[in-house]
């Protein structure tokens, strides 16, 4: 380390003895009158330009509760769009729920594991939550009272990037306004 | 390959303390290897404290394969440490992070009326120099001046002078490096242009307007829930992205420099992937109002969407040509998420990707003739670069998690998302010799850049 520090410091002399070679201060600068600098209109248009207003947007309150008892989430398979049987009981409660009451509002929110593109993925969580409004209309839910939306990768139920957390991310929750 | 040459750059000083060094050393034969020289003098650094120890602002980090770099002799701008920001240190970063300069310094300022020594600059292999002053106006703005030599002909390539507010400081800056950039390199510079990002962290998302080297960051939104796919208005002042602040994807304008907004697509199902037409007057975006996930064109003040994509299957992802006259877009038609065109008013689809089972993200180049795009290669996803008149591809990144590339408005820098380390980072490649610069960042995951364009000087 000793021998390092050395050579480190003797670099260090060297080097501010090259500095001060590159250019002789009792020698050279002089005055330069031979050319003016730019001073165009550009110069004041700069002024101001880099300024950024920044803007906040509030928290949503949480959703009212649909069905009591139902679950308010169902899970996909590996790249796949359709629903699984363990699906079909969560759905009809919410059918049931939504053709009882014509006042309420369903937003059935898709969701993808994190692997590829976002905005490919938020395509395809519309796909998972398309299939759920399908299944609810099916059942008798008016189309007005569902809104099925995309999340994509953007909102994980798990982290982690192993199949346990992928198979948790895959679904389409239903919630009420 | 990419390899063959990395650093890491921590504080000013030390960048520049290490560049002389490394030149004594191969001057003098002392060769120690690099590696145990920077170890060294960090440890001396740390023990005396030297002047100006500068908190750590600028992090470049520059690997690729060595390609000629024009010699250029950088001087500390006279009076600089009397302005809130180092002048000739910016410029500094800026030309190395290009790879197309090799800058060396000297620790004492010389003004921009200066003449330079041109033989003793000359016999040390240098072969550009500059000077300048910062002078603070009676205003309170700042005068930043500065003149660039060619040292070979002993010749005056001309200068220019600044008047800027505090905060316009690293835009001065960033000014002169194009026009240094311009004047020796012959093509512009893309160092005063801004990029937009999104961070996360702790579950709050920001969506940011930083200079082109990731520094500078100021904040245009903070939201509680994710925000997505920014995109540049041509003009510069205006951004389009996707906020999930109501609960659902929505396709917002934002004036960044008023922060007034505007939402343009919010219609039943999701609005997404919003992207300038080259004219400014409308936005193509992904809407699944009429059920699966379509193209649509909207005029940029809002109002209602013409369809562009008849298809029952994912397409989104519109990008446009920059003549206008197409768009490139994915869909899954195909059976596998691939690039497609069409003319900019819908019709005849053509599938211009083939390779692989997974190519989205399209990005054209501002000539037209370069497709950026990420590839899924072996389970990796990486950025590919495809001539659009040959159609050969090739990988640019070393990377395996890269995301949403897009052009610097010179054609030459390609910026994105990757993940280094297990952590999400923005990085920018130059395309023709795949030297790659990691930018400078926020804490917790950055993500999701769009380089804007070259802003108009008035």
């Amino acid at each position: 380390m000793k021998k390092i520090l050395g050579l480190v410091f003797l670099s260090l002399v060297l080097m501010l003895v090259g500095c001060a070679s590159g250019v002789k201060l009792n020698q050279v600068p002089v005055e330069d009158k031979s050319s003016s600098l730019q001073n165009a209109g550009e110069l004041n248009a700069l002024s101001g330009k880099s300024a950024v207003t920044s803007v906040q947007t509030t928290a949503l309150g949480d959703m009212n509760s649909g069905p009591a008892g139902a679950a308010k989430v169902v899970f996909f398979d590996y790249d796949s769009y359709t629903l699984r049987a363990d699906a079909q009981p969560t759905v009809e409660a919410h059918a049931k729920f939504l053709t009882a009451d014509k006042s309420k509002r369903v937003s059935l929110e898709g969701h993808t594991d994190e692997r590829g593109g976002r905005e490919y993925n938020l395509a395809l969580g519309q796909k998972r939550s398309e299939a759920v409004k399908r299944a609810l209309t099916l059942l008798g839910v008016n189309e007005g009272q569902i809104d099925a939306v995309s999340f994509g990768k953007e909102k994980p139920a798990a982290t982690g990037s192993d199949e346990d957390a992928y198979a948790k991310n895959r679904r389409v929750e239903l919630n009420y306004r | 390959m990419f390899k063959a040459f990395s650093m890491v750059f921590e504080a000013p000083f030390l960048k520049s303390s290490l560049l002389v060094l490394s030149d004594q050393c191969s001057r003098l034969a002392l060769c120690v290897p690099h590696r145990m020289v920077c170890i060294g003098l960090l440890g001396l650094v740390g023990m005396v404290g030297l002047q100006n120890p500068a908190k750590a602002q600028f992090r470049v980090e520059v690997s690729g394969v060595g390609i000629t770099q024009i010699p250029i002799n950088l001087n500390q701008f006279k009076d600089e440490g009397n302005s809130p920001q180092k002048i000739s240190q910016i410029i500094q970063s800026d030309l190395e992070r290009s790879a197309k300069f090799k800058v060396s310094t000297n620790a004492f300022a010389m003004d921009e009326s200066s003449r330079p020594d041109f033989n003793g600059l000359r016999q040390k292999a240098l072969e550009n120099f500059v000077s300048g002053s910062v002078t603070k106006l009676a205003d309170g703005r700042f005068d930043v001046r500065f003149r660039l030599w060619d040292l070979i002909k002993a010749q005056d390539l001309g200068g220019a002078s600044y008047a800027v507010v505090a905060p316009d400081l690293r835009r001065a800056a960033h000014q002169i490096s194009d026009f240094i950039y311009e004047k020796l390199t012959g093509e512009k510079g893309v160092f005063s242009t801004r990029i937009a990002y999104v961070t996360k962290s702790a579950n709050r998302f920001n969506l940011w307007i930083a200079d082109a080297d990731g520094e500078n960051a100021q904040a245009a939104l903070t939201s509680p829930e994710p925000i997505i796919s920014p995109n540049w208005a041509p003009n510069g002042q205006q951004l389009a992205y996707v906020s999930f602040e109501s609960r659902k994807p929505v396709v917002y304008v934002h004036d960044v420099a008023t922060g007034k907004r505007k939402v343009v697509a919010n219609f039943k199902g999701s609005n997404s992937a919003p992207s300038w037409s080259p004219d400014g007057q409308s936005l193509a975006v992904t809407l699944s109002r009429d059920g699966g996930s379509q193209i649509y064109l909207i005029p940029a003040s809002g109002g209602e969407p013409q369809r562009l994509t008849q298809s029952s299957s994912i397409d989104t992802e519109p990008t446009f040509m920059p003549d206008g006259s197409a768009i490139y877009f994915v869909s899954d038609r195909g059976g596998s998420p691939q690039i497609y065109r069409m003319p900019a008013k819908g019709g005849p689809v053509a599938r211009v990707t083939f390779n692989g089972t997974y190519n989205i993200s399209p990005s054209l180049s501002p000539d037209g003739k370069w497709l950026a795009y990420i590839s899924r290669q072996g389970g990796q996803f990486k950025l590919y670069l495809m001539d659009l008149t040959t159609e050969k591809t090739q990988a640019l990144s070393d990377t395996s998690a890269d995301e949403k590339p897009s052009f610097a408005p010179n054609g030459k820098l390609i910026i994105y998302a990757t993940q280094v380390q297990g952590k999400e980072a923005l990085m920018t490649v130059n395309w023709e010799n795949k030297i790659s610069a990691r930018l400078s960042g926020q804490a917790g995951d950055i993500r999701e850049p769009h380089w804007g364009p070259f802003l108009k000087s008035n």
